[in-house]
């Protein structure tokens, strides 16, 4: 298929960006969107011109690094997929592409579809886990047993991939889905329990600080996320908030 | 030729580990603070150590080219982790994982290593459990486990396809407590370009902020590279598109040994290739081979009807297919090691069985194992005189619980859904066993320099086992570097900062500055990729599956043809002082492009067969890999000199005292 893509560039964090267009011709359905962008890059690069800067590592769904905003949804049209598991099947020939990068407060842009995700691992070193040194004597892995169905909720929880694909669809870039992953996973396990009301306070104290915005349960963020982290995480944390917030 | 000093501790196999540590050196707590520590990469060995370093009380500086240290590529592993805890009651133990290693391996791994590495596994679990790690849970609340492929017992830990992802993140959260105490200093987006030694030890790193591009110096009293593997050297594995083998490659530069460059896994069940643009392969996780059965058909004209799209495979009859794993292993079966699995694909496929387009897939199918579970779902659920409509939901619902992450990635790449119709599949490269070559400490041959996870080469000889990679990773970060390194900075404690303004450091950053210089001033007319998928075709026709000596001469010489054209005709564009991941590209491919060549002639040197490594002319009559334990059992430790053809080879003999030397059977 033949495609027209307007794609954002801009040079640096501090330059004027602008969407400027580019055509792709012979677009195979069994490529996925990043091999469509490689075919693209390949092309700039014989013209000796500079190549779309974008991120990308796994290519399996699963690093969480790719991340484009594509005709205003991240990760594009397909559901429960990351950019690298988007395939050109989804669009048609002679379709135009409208390709940007995250835009929040919170990320900004390093040069064209590559943003600076760091307020997530600021967010998580505040208290995304459980205080324990490696110690190799810690209790046995069996000495607690969990009950099968707060495992497998914690688990669904602990699958989130830190895309930023929740703050980017969210009209008000708030981090909630993202953050309270986290906390759910933790509180739903006895080894997070000791720690679970300093937990939420300093992980949303971080939240607030790194310039997220507010959570005015729209949705958006659930039905976006590749990994189908439920919206049912944000009440809990809610839960957990107002009790930490009124014990502490 | 020297002979090199691994540094195995006397005494019983069972009490070396204990004994050693017992007698070490140690660093006490104040001293510590004075000592700092270089890791480099992000993901199971290089987190797990930051943490545990600093836990300790070192000084850690981490480095990774992602933008976070959680999309390390040890995120991707799916199936499992393995660990000696026989929770299931099937006779497992320390001994038995540790046996299972070494024959897995093909008998070219040091047996002070792996049991170590066996005896350490129990711990890995207890800690990841109390990190919050979600493992799998049978419904009494106590830890499931699995199988894989290689072993009789059950000691495969996982959180659904996804236990690296998991394992990773409570590697990353025990780091980021670290980093929250101002303990660990992590730089992302931040790649190693060069090793600096001073007076011969390794005291620092010059690294590339991959946003400004600026050069950094780095000091330390010693440096930890836990940079992973080099399987993109092939171009197309299921390794990330970022990974490489650049810091170890130039700690190879800089005097460390580099063992086994051969020793590559080819995984037997990843999604084949579909057209000349793909950029990666996607593995599809071995724990599948618990439940699929492999499989071609029979006979040629039923091929040929499943090419041309006139039959299905689920139309054609259970009599003319051909399990031929099950045929040609009994005992394992379906979960023979990967190298046994992928040869045997490859066998069928060269026979003309494959049953895609390209003739280069077999068929993966669940369709027994959904009926089976569906039986069983049906007898539980008290269900009488269930239709078999009703079964096969039943069961579908059973294998989603089990792999519905894998199912889903399979049809979102392929476009066919693997619940109704059996999956293909063909190998790919997937792992190295070959890496830095280190003693029993985990030191490279450059004091202060030490490599842990798969950017060594010590624990899984010619073949790793499944699941063995995660806990290999995890055992040296968590469990052995933590002890062993403090044996080698006992010495140091009054050594002070190491100085970022010596002679060595500024030649360091010039060299490399230098390097990346000329890549973005040589305005040829070719980009990276070109050269990259150029050296990923001779690496995987000649130095892939099956070798044999002219084809990897071939080799040799193509490859170092397309390292001179790569620096006569590469096209970098933008410049050096910026973001320019164009630029990333051609340092790593401009490292493969060396070490394509010394794989090539470490395979050529290697006139045996052993695990993945299968030189055509050392076969059995049946087609299996055929070993030369009187001519190979060492471990080839190759010197730098300036030119991958001229490199030196050191020997490390194996000595088998626990186990005895026999030829593989999995029949």
């Amino acid at each position: 298929m033949n495609l027209t893509l307007k794609i954002w560039r801009q040079k640096g964090p501090s330059a004027k960006g602008e969407m400027k267009t580019y055509q792709v011709s012979e677009i195979s359905g069994d490529m996925s969107f990043l091999e469509m962008m490689d075919v693209l890059n390949e092309q700039i690069i014989t013209k000796g011109e500079e190549p779309v800067a974008f991120d990308h590592d796994c290519r399996e769904g699963i690093c969480g690094m790719c991340s484009m905003y594509i005709n205003g949804e991240p990760h594009g049209p397909d559901r429960g997929v990351t950019t690298c598991q988007l395939h050109m099947r989804k669009f048609k020939d002679g379709d135009t592409i409208h390709i940007e990068p995250w835009r929040a407060n919170a990320f900004p842009v390093i040069k064209d579809l590559a943003v600076d995700r760091s307020a997530f691992d600021r967010i998580i070193q505040a208290g995304g886990y459980v205080s324990v040194n490696t110690s190799g004597n810690s209790q046995d892995a069996n000495a607690i047993p969990i009950p099968k169905e707060n495992a497998d909720l914690a688990f669904d929880a602990a699958t989130c991939i830190g895309c930023g694909a929740c703050v980017a669809s969210c009209k008000n870039a708030s981090a909630m889905l993202f953050v309270s992953a986290k906390v759910s996973q933790l509180s739903l396990l006895p080894q997070g329990q000791v720690e679970a009301k300093d937990r939420v306070l300093n992980m949303i104290n971080q939240m607030d600080e790194e310039g997220f915005g507010n959570c005015t349960n729209t949705g958006a963020c659930a039905i976006e996320c590749p990994k189908g982290i439920s919206l049912d995480n944000i009440a809990r944390m809610n839960r957990e908030y107002l009790s930490a917030s009124i014990s502490k | 030729m020297s002979t090199l000093d691994s540094k195995i501790p006397h005494g019983p196999i069972a009490d070396k580990w204990t004994d050693y540590k017992n007698h070490i050196d140690v660093v006490n707590p104040a001293n510590k603070r004075l000592i700092d520590v270089i890791v480099v990469g992000s993901g199971l060995a290089g987190a797990s150590a930051s943490a545990s370093l600093a836990e300790m009380g070192y000084n850690v500086k981490t480095f990774c080219f992602q933008d976070s240290p959680r999309r390390a590529h040890s995120i991707a592993a799916q199936g499992g982790i393995n660990a000696a805890k026989n929770y299931q009651n099937d006779g497992d133990s320390t001994f038995r994982l540790f046996y299972d290693t070494v024959k897995g391996g093909d008998y070219r791994a040091r047996e002070a290593n792996v049991y170590r590495l066996a005896e350490v596994s129990a711990s890995i679990i207890d800690q990841c459990v109390a990190q919050g790690v979600p493992f799998a849970r049978e419904y009494g609340g106590l830890l499931d486990n699995r199988s894989f492929g290689g072993v009789l017992v059950s000691r495969t830990f996982y959180a659904k396809g996804q236990t690296g992802q998991q394992l990773l993140l409570g590697a990353y959260s025990a780091m980021s407590r670290q980093i929250n105490k101002g303990k660990v200093t992590m730089l992302n987006r931040h790649e190693m370009l060069d090793l600096v030694l001073v007076d011969g030890k390794a005291r620092g790193i010059i690294a590339r902020n991959l946003v400004t591009g600026e050069l950094e110096r780095h000091g330390a009293h010693a440096v930890v590279l836990a940079s992973g593997g080099y399987g993109n050297v092939f171009y197309l594995s299921t390794n990330a598109m970022g990974s490489n083998v650049t810091a170890a490659w130039r700690a190879h530069r800089r005097g460390a040994y580099f063992a086994n460059p051969c020793y590559t896994q080819i995984h037997p069940t990843c999604i084949p290739r579909s057209g000349d643009y793909q950029s990666k392969l996607t593995l599809m996780s071995e724990s599948l081979r618990n439940d699929g059965r492999i499989w071609v058909p029979k006979h040629l004209k039923d091929v040929e009807a499943i090419r041309s799209g006139k039959m299905k495979p689920t139309q054609l009859k259970e009599e003319d297919r051909d399990y031929y794993l099950e045929r040609r292993y009994p005992a394992f079966g379906n979960l023979v090691p990967r190298d046994v699995a992928s040869r045997a694909a490859k066998e069928r496929c060269d026979a003309g069985y494959g049953v895609n387009k390209t003739g280069e897939a077999v068929y993966l199918d669940f369709s027994a194992a959904i009926m089976r579970y569906g039986k069983e779902k049906a007898h539980t659920s008290h269900i009488h005189n269930a239709t078999d409509a009703q079964i096969r939901e039943l069961g579908e619902k059973v294998i989603e619980a089990k792999y519905g992450n894998l199912f889903q990635m399979y049809e979102k790449i392929t476009d066919d859904n693997p619940y109704k119709t059996p999956m293909m599949i063909y190998p790919a490269v997937h792992y190295t066993m070959g890496g830095l070559w280190v003693d029993y400490n985990l030191m490279t041959t450059i004091p202060g320099c030490y490599a842990t996870g798969e950017s060594n080469f010590s624990e899984h000889g010619a073949n790793r086992l499944g699941a063995s990679a995660l806990m290999q990773g995890l055992a040296d970060g968590y469990f052995v570097l933590p002890y062993t390194i403090g044996d080698y900075l006992a010495s140091d404690i009054r050594t002070g900062k190491i100085s970022t303004d010596s002679k060595e450091f500024e030649e360091a950053e010039s060299e490399v500055r230098n390097r990346l210089e000329a890549l973005i001033n040589n305005k040829g007319t070719k980009s990276v990729d070109h050269f990259h998928k150029r050296l990923g075709k001779v690496m995987w026709d000649k130095a892939g599956m099956a070798r044999n000596a002219q084809g990897l001469q071939e080799a040799m010489d193509e490859i170092r043809q397309i390292r001179e054209e790569f620096y006569k005709d590469v096209f970098v564009p933008g410049s050096v002082n910026e973001f320019n991941p164009e630029l990333e590209k051609a340092t790593r491919v401009a490292d493969f492009l060396e070490l394509g060549e010394l794989f090539a002639k470490d395979a050529l040197d290697r006139n045996e067969s052993c695990g993945g490594h299968f030189r055509e002319e050392s076969q059995t009559e049946e087609g299996e890999a055929l070993r030369d334990d009187v001519n190979y059992a060492f471990v080839s430790a190759w010197e730098w000199t300036g030119d991958p053809r001229t490199s030196n080879l050191h020997k490390e003999e194996l000595k088998f005292e626990n186990i005895e030397l026999k030829q593989r059977s999995y029949k």
